[in-house]
């Protein structure tokens, strides 16, 4: 066959030795004649040392040191880097035992011989120092600094929250964290993780064959450095905190203590307690398990804003208020009490009584009769409406819905709504009678403790209050968040709230009568509210207390909860009297009140979790 | 056409089945160094690469006799179906295929898995042996031209559909055969013009691009008509087009930049020029100016392109190649340590199964694309000599035997096989030694899959059993 592109043959040709050529050239210069590929093979392991920022302080409103950071150092290894090493002494070093060695050594290899992981966590300052001049002879192990919290005074668990290692599913979820990172839970920890947390840098050093550090990675040119976490000036008053704490213990129930013209919580105690110390590094999972395992007490449970109780008596104050704003009532009117309204029992006292003395001897016939009269105003065509009205004054207060607190886990309480009862009952089969108990506190309403402290600062300012908030700033110049810094207003007559201020401060400081005189104080004008819960449990009633002082231009507003302690004025009227002048006056005049609080136990054996 | 009945086994070439057998067997020792692990010294550990690789040498030796038992004649006869059934394969793995990171390249079928792509390369290399054979090969005609750019590039469509644009590129090898086969080089030059001119664009301003373009064209204009009022009097009309545009620009619209200014210039220039090509029938320079507006065509187009319509990743990939960018451990990371590896080899390597960045598995991809950094590693500049030497060996030899063919239809194969072999060799070893960008396809033989060892050999042994069979038809 004739073919006339033949020749071309010879040029295919020449590509392929020209190209083999290029490639022979290029081999030539970089095996041969350049250098530093040998030298960076040697130095070619890059090692990422985390540079771990510290957290964030938290200071109480005095900026009183609570939290703070203390240094703890993880020992890390990179299997494949480790070679025949001495393994007894190495154990001798680190106080563990050969089995224990191999069994890391193992957990190391299985997740990968090449990335670094945790050997031993957070070994003591002491073991690290002697640990520091030998590891040079153990190639293949580092040490990675970290830093772990420390709490000032054993308080405040609660508020604080903790710092636990991020689980592998928030890892999969939150570009941020790595796995073995640290984030807070529970508390300011969790609520604050972001300004707390920091950034986090690294170094990047080049490490020979054998684990020795030869330098800077690219002269540090990659480095980045840790931005330390911002520090958190909490609301809350760290002195009264542990007093509160110290009063509750070995009782079941919950404080809470706000000041009103700025919605801080000055103090938030959930009895029983635990010390937070005790959820710090390597002991933490089993204190945890302990803690949680703890049924009968409940430790970890927040019954600041995680239990719902029914107000009682406590409740008054508010349906007297809708009263007066729906003009169904005026402070004047006065309802008789025969011992108790219809089905409603109420305790011997003087009768009738006007509004001032219905609150201030908690006359449960008086708002059994305002609370008919509230729903069955000729105003609203049907109890439903009426109903609806009631409602939406509850909900201006803050009840039935979170109030917003920076807590993850707050409740809403509950005020039920018309159509709860129309499904009940049927529309329109139900009467103010039916639900008469709400009038008092009992019955459907459910309520947290930090609700009716919320309520409380409400009433003390006479119309208004701030959402609770546990934060009063964060580091040099964040503002908290906006809403805190929202007035909230109700739409009720200050002239109304005056009226009830009078009531409660008749309650406190009135005569013969008065439910709530043994929390009386001798310079200052304490204004409250007793309530005796009944439990729905069936067991002794809860005690109930809320209160503000001073009357006028009151500083704080505080509510009381006693489980199965009986009357409120019994128990946690005493115990909202003393925080008050503590928090007032810095002391406590009344020591034998003080002293049979302290003695009160109401949970068998020593609920103090320390 | 006649028989006569030969022994087809004395017959095969035993320099190219000998070169074969060493590149697959060296291949399973690099495998075998590439993965090794201190705690894996079993040698048929079915669960470690090696073993793997090992199993499917075993099927290639199979496949190998099975592909020479065949008949020649069927080759010819069902090139066509070989390559439509290739094509679907490629349409089916779009659908059916498993999706890796991805893309949908492999069928999954139990524990094994069978990429098509590769396979598809010895069904390109019939169909256009078997089509230029039937039209004689008279590529100047159009038409034919045509068809066999559409035989080539039809399964690389269909792979960049997957997508995987590092194995669709190996099919532009086969223009090789198309130059063998008449072809004219003018299209092989402008060919090579675009891609120095790809990689200038993206490396020069493209301001000074154009205007050097510009000047380029006029100034080969001169050279080839020596009439110098002429060139100056295009170039005269060319600037005031230029003003008047820019003026409109500055003005009224704004928005174009300055090469694009040019560009339009250029274009209406043109115009005027036409007039002067027409009259005079200057053929030349009307090429001339053809190709300057191509260049510069081709120049804005291929900014668009490179910014708008290839991914970020291959992007870096050849602004790293080019040194625009540096990026050691994020995309440059494989190349820079594969040239760490290659380098650290220094003169003669540091033994075998001693190679310290292969051991700590610092090369990613090292027993599949990268597997010449475990050769250039362990063996140095003397062992990459010698595999380099192999392959060149093997390449001239199957050009030779291709020269040697009697039909037509085996000498095109044969230069098919010769491309697809060359372009792997030349690519992936270039990218190990950082000069081509990272383009992932795999060194013929050596690189471990079972997929690509079964088409190569595939591809080797249907071009050794045509050539065996040469002396059966006495044409």
């Amino acid at each position: 066959m004739k073919d006339a592109f033949i020749s071309r043959k010879y040029v295919i040709m020449a590509l392929i030795v020209l190209a083999s050529l290029l490639l022979i050239v290029r081999l030539f210069v970089i095996q041969v004649v350049k250098d530093t590929y040998r030298l960076s093979a040697d130095n070619n392991v890059l090692r990422y040392v985390t540079q771990y920022p510290a957290r964030g302080l938290i200071y109480d409103r005095n900026k009183k040191l609570m939290v703070y950071n203390q240094a703890a150092y993880d020992l890390m290894v990179v299997p494949a880097q480790v070679s025949k090493i001495d393994t007894s002494e190495f154990c001798n070093l680190l106080e563990i035992s050969t089995t224990s060695f191999r069994e890391r050594m193992d957990e190391a290899v299985s997740y990968s011989r090449r990335a670094p992981s945790v050997f031993l966590k957070q070994i003591s300052a002491e073991s690290y120092a002697r640990l520091q001049e030998k590891l040079f002879q153990y190639p293949g192990f580092y040490v990675q600094p970290r830093t772990l919290r420390k709490y000032s005074k054993p308080i405040a668990g609660h508020i604080l929250g903790y710092v636990s290692e991020v689980d592998e599913a928030l890892v999969k979820k939150e570009p941020y964290y790595k796995s073995g990172d640290y984030i807070g839970k529970l508390g300011i920890e969790e609520a604050y993780e972001k300004y707390l947390r920091g950034q986090r840098g690294v170094k990047i050093f080049l490490v020979d064959v054998y684990s020795r550090i030869k330098g800077s990675y690219a002269d540090g040119r990659m480095d980045t450095i840790a931005v330390q976490g911002e520090d958190i000036v909490s609301s809350v008053d760290m002195d009264l905190q542990e007093y509160g704490e110290l009063l509750m213990r070995n009782k079941s129930g919950s404080v809470v203590a706000i000041e009103p013209k700025t919605g801080e919580v000055l103090a938030l105690v959930s009895s029983p307690n635990y010390d937070p110390g005790l959820l710090v590094g390597r002991i933490r999972s089993g204190n945890f398990s302990r803690l949680s395992a703890d049924t009968a007490q409940l430790p970890l449970f927040n019954r600041a804003i995680q239990a719902k109780y029914p107000p009682g008596s406590t409740f008054k104050p508010i349906n007297g208020l809708i009263g007066l704003q729906e003009n169904v009532i005026a402070p004047s009117t006065v309802f008789g009490c025969n011992n108790g309204y219809l089905f409603v029992a109420c305790h011997s006292h003087s009768s009738p009584l006007d509004l001032i003395h219905g609150i201030s001897n908690s006359c449960n016939s008086y708002f059994c009769q305002v609370y008919r009269r509230i729903l069955e105003n000729p105003k609203y065509p049907t109890i439903e409406d009426a109903y609806s009205k009631w409602r939406e004054y509850l909900t201006e207060f803050g009840f039935g819905k979170k109030l917003g607190i920076e807590f993850p886990n707050e409740l809403n309480g509950l005020i039920p709504s018309p159509a709860y009862f129309d499904k009940y009952y049927g529309k329109n089969k139900w009467k103010a009678l039916t639900v008469i108990s709400m009038a008092i506190g009992q019955g459907e309403v459910e309520t947290t403790p930090l609700q009716m402290a919320n309520m409380t600062a409400a009433i003390a300012n006479r119309g208004y209050y701030y959402i609770p908030h546990i934060v009063k700033s964060i580091g040099n110049d964040k503002k908290i968040d906006q809403k805190y810094l929202t007035r909230q207003v109700i739409n009720i007559d200050s002239a109304n709230f005056e009226s009830i201020v009078l009531g409660m401060e008749q309650a406190v400081n009135g005569e013969a009568g008065a439910t709530a005189r043994i929390a009386a104080l001798k310079d200052i004008i304490v204004c409250g509210k007793t309530g005796t819960a009944q439990n729905p449990h069936g067991r002794k009633d809860h005690s109930v207390f809320v209160a503000f002082a001073p009357k006028d231009d009151p500083k704080i507003a505080i509510a009381v909860y006693i489980e199965n302690a009986g009357f409120g004025a019994t128990y946690a009227a005493p115990v909202a009297s003393l925080m008050i002048e503590k928090y007032l006056t810095g002391k406590v005049t009344n020591a034998w009140s003080e002293q049979r609080i302290l003695d009160l136990n109401l949970i068998a054996g020593d609920n103090t979790q320390r | 056409m006649t028989t006569r009945n030969v022994n087809i086994w004395n017959r095969l070439d035993k320099a190219s089945i000998a070169i074969f057998l060493l590149l697959v067997i060296i291949g399973w020792f690099n495998i075998y160094a590439a993965v090794y692990n201190e705690e894996h010294t079993r040698i048929i550990d079915l669960s470690q690469r090696y073993g793997k690789q090992f199993v499917w040498i075993l099927l290639t030796i199979v496949i190998a006799v099975f592909v020479v038992v065949i008949d020649t004649r069927f080759y010819f006869f069902f090139a066509y179906f070989i390559y439509g059934g290739l094509i679907l394969m490629l349409i089916f793995v779009l659908i059916l295929g498993k999706d890796i990171n991805g893309a949908r390249s492999w069928f999954q079928i139990g524990s094994l898995s069978l990429q098509p792509s590769e396979f598809a390369k010895f069904g390109a290399a019939l169909a256009l042996a078997a089509y230029l054979n039937s039209t004689k090969q008279d590529l100047g005609k159009l038409r034919i031209f045509v068809i066999s750019i559409a035989i080539i590039l039809f399964p690389a469509l269909l792979i960049v559909l997957q997508p995987d644009m590092g194995s669709a590129v190996v099919y532009f090898a086969l223009f090789i055969v198309l130059f063998r086969e008449g072809m004219s080089p003018y299209i092989f030059v402008s060919g090579l013009l675009m891609v120095i001119l790809f990689f200038f664009t993206l490396v020069f301003n493209n301001q000074y691009l154009t205007i050097g373009l510009i000047a380029a064209g006029f100034a080969l204009a001169w050279f080839v008509t020596r009439k110098w009022k002429l060139c100056l009097m295009g170039l005269g009309i060319l600037i005031i087009v230029f003003f008047l545009i820019y003026g409109l620009n500055s003005l009224v619209i704004k928005s174009m930049k300055d090469e694009h200014v040019l560009f339009i210039s250029v274009i209406l220039s043109g115009a005027a020029y036409a007039v002067y090509f027409y009259n005079k029938k200057a053929v030349a320079l009307f090429i001339i100016f053809l190709f300057l507006l191509g260049s510069l065509a081709f120049v804005n187009s291929v900014d668009f392109a490179f910014n708008n319509i290839m991914k970020p990743h291959q992007k870096e990939r050849v602004e790293i190649l080019l040194g625009i960018k540096s990026d050691p451990h994020g995309t440059g990371y494989n190349v820079n340590q594969s040239i760490i590896s290659i380098g650290s080899g220094g003169f003669s390597g540091k033994g075998y199964l001693q190679g310290t960045q292969t051991k700590f598995k610092f090369v990613p991809a090292q027993s599949t694309d990268f597997i010449f950094c475990t050769i250039g590693e362990e063996w140095g500049f003397l062992g990459s000599l010698i595999i380099i030497g192999l392959y060149v060996f093997l390449l001239i030899r199957l050009i030779i035997l291709a020269e040697r063919q009697r039909s037509g239809f085996s000498r095109i194969y044969g230069y098919g096989v010769v491309s697809v072999f060359f372009i792997h060799f030349f690519i992936n070893i270039g990218m190990a030694v950082g000069l081509v960008p990272v383009i992932g396809i795999p060194l013929p033989f050596l690189s471990y899959g079972g997929s690509s060892l079964w088409a190569f050999t595939i591809l080797l042994f249907i071009f050794l059993r045509l050539d065996a069979s040469r002396a059966e038809y006495l044409v």
